[in-house]
């Protein structure tokens, strides 16, 4: 006896809109059960864990501050996944964009000028964009995996900017901690309302979220992605072509990755250390999932995620579990957005029959 | 050999009420019908009207929902193929199960019992296939034989467990004439030794020269039974299609005009390993002119309309022409813009995405050569939607197809009103050239006359129309030229109306018209 996946003949619209509804629900459920196998009482633990941050508004602006890079990477990501290219290398090129962003308060330190901060963003999406291109090389031209390629350069991306901070570009006036000099003030990203710390990254974040939205929706670029991401045989009938997709997806959602990068950087930090981030790049990619790839969805599930990240903070400061405690909603999320998906395009059947691998061979 | 076991009086099978439900729907309802001893039945039908879902029943791959089968009399439960081989039910699949790598012997012993050698399997093999005319090396390689040598292993495996009922679906939908021939006579020879067949096949002329009798199915119910011999073609395909179908006419002579696609020594080697290179092909199509290529599939035919559509380019500009410019290097919506107009074989994923909508679908053709009506808002190249929607509603009109809504998915048409569509999608640009491969592949017969009508009648209105199909009757239905292309090489042109199917067969089988009297000495 095995198990096997049989393709439903319709899908229910229904639960496909529900799906990352039940999701969380299911997420919430097993949280519970997790907080009380480790002996806390689940309803006083999960309230501390999602809405004790909602309460207040400086918390409310920390939750910005966390999805901003979720949202702008979510949504670049979605693009990519769309078309067929699996860019798991965000990470990286956040990284990569917030070093690239940070030469100019770092390296030119003692130059002022209004410029600044416009030049720190665009070199932050460059190098975001250059970093994903070496994926998207390996793939229009050696046919490599990006999968494995964007991922390993992550960790290419997280040593280089930890060999930076502890080396060249060490601040000299920081008794020797790993850290780089703090940024002028022409260099940091300014709040956005009077009430908080939230930056400006947060507007970047939405910005971008309706105009991938708007092109999705609207444009012909839009319908390029989804074809090729459908086809890439119905792609090339219509004159696209797959390989000058794969440049596009992985180069833009690298920018995107930068832009967060450099706008959490200059915004949030005003520095670079050795770690900039709690694995936005990641969690992304769980957030373009969540949003089921469409941008005003990854808008609603970039604020979700970020819960989950000041969600464990309080968690660990109220009722005194590891943060790691975020690490686990994450994965209960993602495994069961995924898990809702595919029960909603498959049942689950028991096959029994002797003769079951011959009925597969003849059923085309 | 002779046929085992007592000859009851009453049929061999009978099938009452047989019915099959897919969730609510009814891929067979209460089907009613019998087999005699000893007859070749044909088993009509279009695509999807339960044929395969019929046969797989009766062979045990699928459980009905409702219903009897009666085998010599006694109600049977058939759960597996090995029990429908217990009974004596054999079946010769449409799309085969061989290992390639395999020898002809070592393939018919894995369906066989264990204890039997090797030795004695390729003996005994070798011995049926000689007393049935079905000439097999059984220590040859699967992967050095041809389709039709593959089904007759197909065949002489069935027949090695000596059985009474031995079930073809679409067994001539890959062989050329001679080799359809040879098949026929086998059937006549099992036929003769008392065993019954059951014919599954859409091809009328067949079901007229070989069966007995005929059942027809249309949506899953049986609309007729009847002797073949009896009824004409047409009264056979009313029967199947539920209406008459129009005869596509082509009455007039075209008016030849200017050489408006030309491919000159077009080489391209293979892309894969499982790809045919395309050798030296020459071809002229004119303005009025119909051009039909021939072959058995896989002789080069999507590797042709790769080259000349553009979807891969080839690295000689002028072994592609057209309108006599040259477009070798240039890519697919290059060559629209100069007027051409392409229809694939494969409609699911390839000429359609199936998940996108029909106005979706039109874009994806016609993004570039309509761009000025379908594209506005300068460089963000916004899709126009309405008047997108409406050049559908005129295609759809035009080309009579029948969908659900306005602006369905691609993927919930049938397959005809889907191909109608398609090929409305380019005729609706009046093309000056129309590239189109296996225009009517699957397709009902309704539909498919419609479409083969509007290739004729693009031909009459000027434009120059390439066709390649592995349908005889429609080639002669829409030809004015013909052509063959065998291993990726293709043969001189002759006209529609002086060539007959035992050249194109013969051609088909690879004689290019030079070793002709060798050739039909060889083939025989």
């Amino acid at each position: 006896m095995r198990i096997e996946l049989e393709r439903r003949p319709k899908v229910s619209a229904l639960f496909s809109i529900l799906s990352p509804f039940i999701a969380f629900a299911l997420t919430i459920v097993f949280g519970g059960i997790m907080f009380a196998l480790l002996g806390k009482n689940p309803v006083a633990a999960l309230y501390s864990f999602f809405v004790e941050p909602l309460s207040e508004v400086w918390s409310l602006h920390e939750l910005a501050i966390k999805a901003a890079p979720l949202i702008l990477i979510g949504v670049g990501l979605s693009v990519c996944f769309r078309s067929n290219n699996w860019n798991i290398g965000a990470e990286g090129q956040f990284i990569m964009g917030a070093i690239a962003g940070s030469i100019l308060p770092v390296v030119f330190y003692d130059w002022q000028s209004p410029l600044m901060l416009p030049l720190m963003l665009v070199l932050g999406m460059i190098g975001g964009a250059l970093f994903a291109a070496i994926p998207a090389f390996l793939k229009a031209h050696m046919n490599t995996n990006e999968i494995l390629t964007s991922l390993m350069l992550v960790y290419v991306a997280q040593l280089f900017l930890d060999w930076l901070v502890r080396g060249p570009w060490r601040n000299p006036e920081g008794m020797n901690f790993p850290e780089t000099r703090t940024f002028g003030a022409d260099a940091i990203l300014p709040e956005m309302l009077a009430s908080g710390r939230t930056h400006w990254g947060f507007a970047f974040a939405i910005i971008a979220a309706l105009a991938v939205w708007f092109m999705m929706r609207y444009t012909l670029r839009g319908f390029e992605i989804t074809v090729l991401g459908q086809s890439e045989r119905a792609g090339r009938f219509a004159g696209f072509s797959s390989r000058k997709m794969i440049w596009f997806s992985m180069l833009f959602s690298g920018a995107l990755a930068g832009l967060a990068g450099i706008s959490e950087v200059s915004g949030a930090i005003q520095q670079l250390r050795p770690v900039i981030s709690p694995g936005y790049g990641f969690t992304a990619i769980i957030v373009a999932f969540l949003g089921r790839l469409n941008p005003l969805g990854i808008i609603a599930a970039g604020l979700v995620l970020a819960l989950t990240y000041l969600g464990g903070e309080a968690a660990q400061l109220s009722i005194g579990v590891s943060d790691k405690v975020t690490r686990v909603f994450q994965g209960l999320l993602l495994f069961f957005v995924l898990s809702c998906d595919t029960l909603i395009h498959y049942r689950i059947r028991l096959v029994r029959e002797r003769f079951a691998a011959l009925k597969t061979d003849e059923a085309h | 050999m002779p046929v085992k076991g007592p000859i009851a009086s009453g049929p061999l099978l009978a099938v009452s009420n047989l019915t099959k439900l897919f969730g609510s729907f009814a891929a067979c309802n209460a089907i009613n019908l019998h087999i005699e001893p000893g007859e070749i039945h044909a088993l009509l039908g279009e695509n999807g009207a339960g044929k395969s879902t019929l046969v797989k029943m009766l062979f045990g791959v699928l459980a009905p929902t409702a219903g009897e089968i009666l085998w010599m009399g006694d109600n049977v439960r058939i759960g597996s193929p090995g029990d429908a081989r217990k009974l004596g039910i054999g079946m010769v699949f449409q799309h085969f199960s061989l290992f390639e790598a395999l020898t002809v012997a070592e393939n018919i012993a894995l369906s066989m019992d264990r204890s039997i050698s090797l030795a004695r399997v390729a003996e005994e093999a070798s011995r049926l296939s000689h007393v049935y005319g079905l000439p097999l090396d059984p220590n040859a390689h699967v992967a050095d034989l041809s389709v039709g040598e593959r089904q007759r292993i197909e065949i002489v495996r069935a027949l090695l467990q000596n059985p009474q009922l031995i079930i073809l679906d679409e067994p001539t939908s890959v062989l050329t004439p001679q080799e359809a021939d040879r098949l026929f006579e086998t059937l006549l020879k099992l036929k003769a030794e008392g065993r019954s067949v059951l014919y599954i096949s859409h091809r009328l002329e067949e079901v007229q020269r070989i069966c007995d009798r005929a059942t027809v199915l249309r949506h899953g119910k049986v609309t007729g039974a009847c002797d073949p011999r009896a009824e004409t073609p047409a009264s056979l395909a009313r029967m199947m299609v539920g209406n008459d179908v129009a005869v596509v006419t082509s009455e007039g002579t075209n008016t030849k005009g200017d050489v408006q696609l030309e491919a000159r020594h077009l080489s391209v080697a293979a892309r894969t390993p499982f790809a045919v290179s395309l050798k030296d092909v020459c071809l002229k199509v004119k303005a009025g002119e119909v051009l039909a290529i021939a072959g058995v599939a896989g002789n080069g035919q999507s590797e042709l309309f790769d080259a000349l559509s553009g979807e891969y380019p080839v690295a000689d500009d002028n072994a592609v022409q057209i309108r006599q410019k040259p477009v070798g290097t240039r890519n697919i919506n290059a060559r629209r813009l100069m007027g051409a107009g392409f229809v694939p074989e494969e409609r699911h994923g390839h000429a359609a995405v199936s998940s996108l909508s029909l106005s979706d679908n039109l874009v994806l053709a016609r993004n570039q050569s309509d761009k000025r009506a379908f594209l506005g808002g300068g460089f963000l190249k916004i899709i126009r939607q309405g008047a997108v929607k409406a050049a559908t509603k005129r295609i759809s009109e035009a080309m009579d197809v029948r969908k659900s809504g306005e602006d369905p998915p691609a993927g919930s048409l049938s397959g005809g009103n889907l191909q109608k569509f398609i090929v409305g999608r380019e005729l609706d640009r009046q093309p000056a050239v129309l590239i189109v491969n296996q225009p009517t592949w699957g397709v009902d017969a309704g539909a498919a006359s419609r479409i083969r009508q509007a290739l004729v009648d693009l031909a009459k209105a000027g434009s120059a129309v390439l066709v390649i199909s592995q349908d005889l009757d429609e080639i002669f239905e829409v030809a004015t030229e013909i052509a063959v292309i065998c291993e990726g090489r293709l043969s001189d042109p002759y006209p529609a109306r002086e060539l007959s199917r035992e050249k194109i067969g013969l051609l088909m089988g690879g004689m290019h018209g030079k070793t002709e009297g060798a050739g039909a000495a060889h083939a025989h």
